[in-house]
């Protein structure tokens, strides 16, 4: 069987920095396996720029982002099995892969990383009603299409969704020659970054309906046209504000489900607000020795943010190995208070870190707020935030002196002033 | 007084920009915000990232950007240029493609290492 200290699932920027942190720290056996022919994950069809921001100070492209880890990683001896298809980890970390060049195969790490992703929401997923005709596309599936494949999708685009990778496509099919009637976005409120709908929507004329979503698709083999209803504040279809739209194509930006099927295998402890493990202070699992980072854990806007809390899963990793587990006296759990959806990580062993990071998600546009740490009654920390939005995650810091004080329960939420 | 939403990085910070004196910018958070707040409403400019054709590569097409922000008013002059684009691999990330790309001054470079196949 062959044996590594490290086992990295996923070759996307998640597993990339994961593997480059751990060998920082002196591991020398590590291996990446990646399902895909090549190293970058899905970086590799973002070809627009606003990547490396914090971590490279300068503004990338996906394919500049991720080439310039797959760059640091030949100088060091990670190993990479590309083309491999992960089938299973066990719970003694044995990790099942399978490839066309070795077969089948069982690995044995003396620890785990698991950076397999997220995939995109589908039809099927919203159900939205209609024809069956070729034509629907997830966004990122129909960038892949464009960018990697060289295959206009269509002419006539309506997306429905206003995540940020709709509204990256918008402009890309229009640059493209595509005309995009409409980006329809159900609530009332958009799910991108503002930026995006500046340089991506208003640059290019493309109308943003908030409160409406896609209650028709027509077509014989291919799409031909698609009815677009506002809703009320129940998200229920209004009669009587059909809007009609002849196009050929519809794109879906509904949204990234963490891809977990490995992870549930394994029966690791999962955090349904998340759809990803549930995960410690050093982005380690329930199950001791494996580690999740990136958008597997929870799904990101920024890649640099994946990059952070990813060399944070490997230096783990590595001090796993080399020192054995972590102590957990003290425990601290995370909840959600006010306005909180999640948070990550959901568990906190003081004595392991020194200042904690947790990232978490509100449910409501807000204007100037206070994010309030409860211990109890007792107010532990307070962090002033000039506006919240959904589709903006939170940061804060914890230091490890208020980490003493708490109890074993916290609680995350928000105020609006 | 105008407000925009800059994009500059992802944080977009809200800026009311004064063009009534010098258009002084507000609401930045950073330098760079108070450059494109003039800059958005003198001359808007924009990083045009978009593909080109490559053969010999294990894609068909290859990643490339403007080296600098272009006139937005340029950005579909570009595409155009880019259609003609045929490259051969191995190319190299930050490979110069088109030299001063229709006049704007920025050159269109490769995003990405792409190695001959066979």
């Amino acid at each position: 069987m062959n044996h590594y200290e490290l086992i990295v699932i996923g070759g996307g920027p998640a597993g990339l920095a994961a593997a480059l942190a751990a060998y920082e720290q002196g591991l020398r056996k590590i291996l990446i396996v990646e399902r895909d022919k090549e190293l970058g994950g899905i970086l590799n069809q973002c070809i627009h720029n606003g990547f490396g921001l914090h971590h490279f100070k300068e503004e990338l492209t996906g394919p500049e982002y991720a080439g310039r880890f797959v760059e640091m990683l030949k100088d060091t001896n990670v190993e990479v099995a590309l083309d491999t298809m992960v089938l299973e980890i066990t719970r003694e970390r044995e990790v099942h892969a399978v490839s066309v060049a070795k077969g089948y195969q069982v690995l044995k790490g003396d620890s785990v990383i698991l950076a397999m992703g997220c995939r995109e929401r589908t039809r099927g997923a919203i159900a939205i009603p209609g024809d069956r005709p070729a034509g629907v596309f997830t966004a990122g599936t129909a960038q892949r299409y464009l960018n990697m494949e060289g295959y206009m999708v269509g002419r006539r685009i309506v997306i429905l969704g206003s995540g940020d990778i709709g509204l990256i496509m918008a402009r890309r099919m229009t640059l493209e020659g595509a005309k995009v009637l409409a980006c329809v976005e159900v609530m009332p409120y958009s799910g991108g970054l503002n930026r995006n709908i500046v340089q991506c929507l208003q640059d290019y004329d493309i109308p943003l309906y908030l409160s409406h979503t896609i209650t028709d698709i027509r077509g014989k083999g291919r799409v031909e046209g698609v009815t677009v209803s506002q809703v009320d504040a129940r998200r229920n279809p209004i009669p009587g504000t059909e809007m009609h739209f002849d196009c050929d194509t519809v794109l879906l930006s509904v949204g990234l489900i963490p891809e977990n099927e490995l992870t549930r295998q394994a029966e690791i402890t999962m955090d349904p607000r998340t759809n990803g493990a549930v995960v410690y202070e050093n982005m380690e699992t329930a199950l001791p020795g494996v580690f999740a980072c990136g958008n597997v854990v929870h799904v990101h806007d920024l890649v640099d943010f994946v990059t952070a809390e990813s060399m944070r899963a490997g230096r783990a990793a590595a001090a796993y190995v080399q020192k054995g587990e972590a102590d957990d006296a003290g425990l601290i759990t995370l909840k959600n208070g006010d306005g909180v959806t999640y948070t990550v990580p959901q568990r906190i062993r003081p004595g392991n870190v020194e200042n904690a990071e947790v990232f978490f998600r509100v449910n409501r546009v807000c204007g100037a707020s206070e994010i309030r740490v409860m211990s109890g009654d007792t107010q532990i920390a307070k962090f002033k935030r000039a506006h919240l939005a959904p589709g903006e995650m939170e940061r804060i810091m914890l230091p490890k002196k208020l980490l003493e004080k708490a109890g074993s329960e916290l609680t995350v939420g928000i105020v609006e002033l | 007084m105008k407000e925009l939403i800059c994009i500059v990085c992802p944080k977009g910070c809200h800026l009311k920009v004064d063009e009534a004196n010098d258009y002084a910018v507000t609401g930045n958070g950073c330098p760079r915000g108070a450059a494109y707040g003039k800059a958005e409403l003198t001359n808007p400019t924009r990083v045009l990232t978009s593909t080109v054709k490559i053969d010999g590569a294990h894609h068909r097409r290859c990643p490339v950007k403007t080296d600098r922000a272009v006139a937005k008013g340029k950005l579909f002059e570009l595409m155009d240029l880019l259609d003609g684009v045929q490259l051969t691999a191995p190319v190299k990330v930050g490979q110069i493609i088109i030299e001063n790309a229709a006049g704007t001054g920025a050159n269109i470079v490769c995003c990405k290492n792409l190695d001959a196949v066979k």
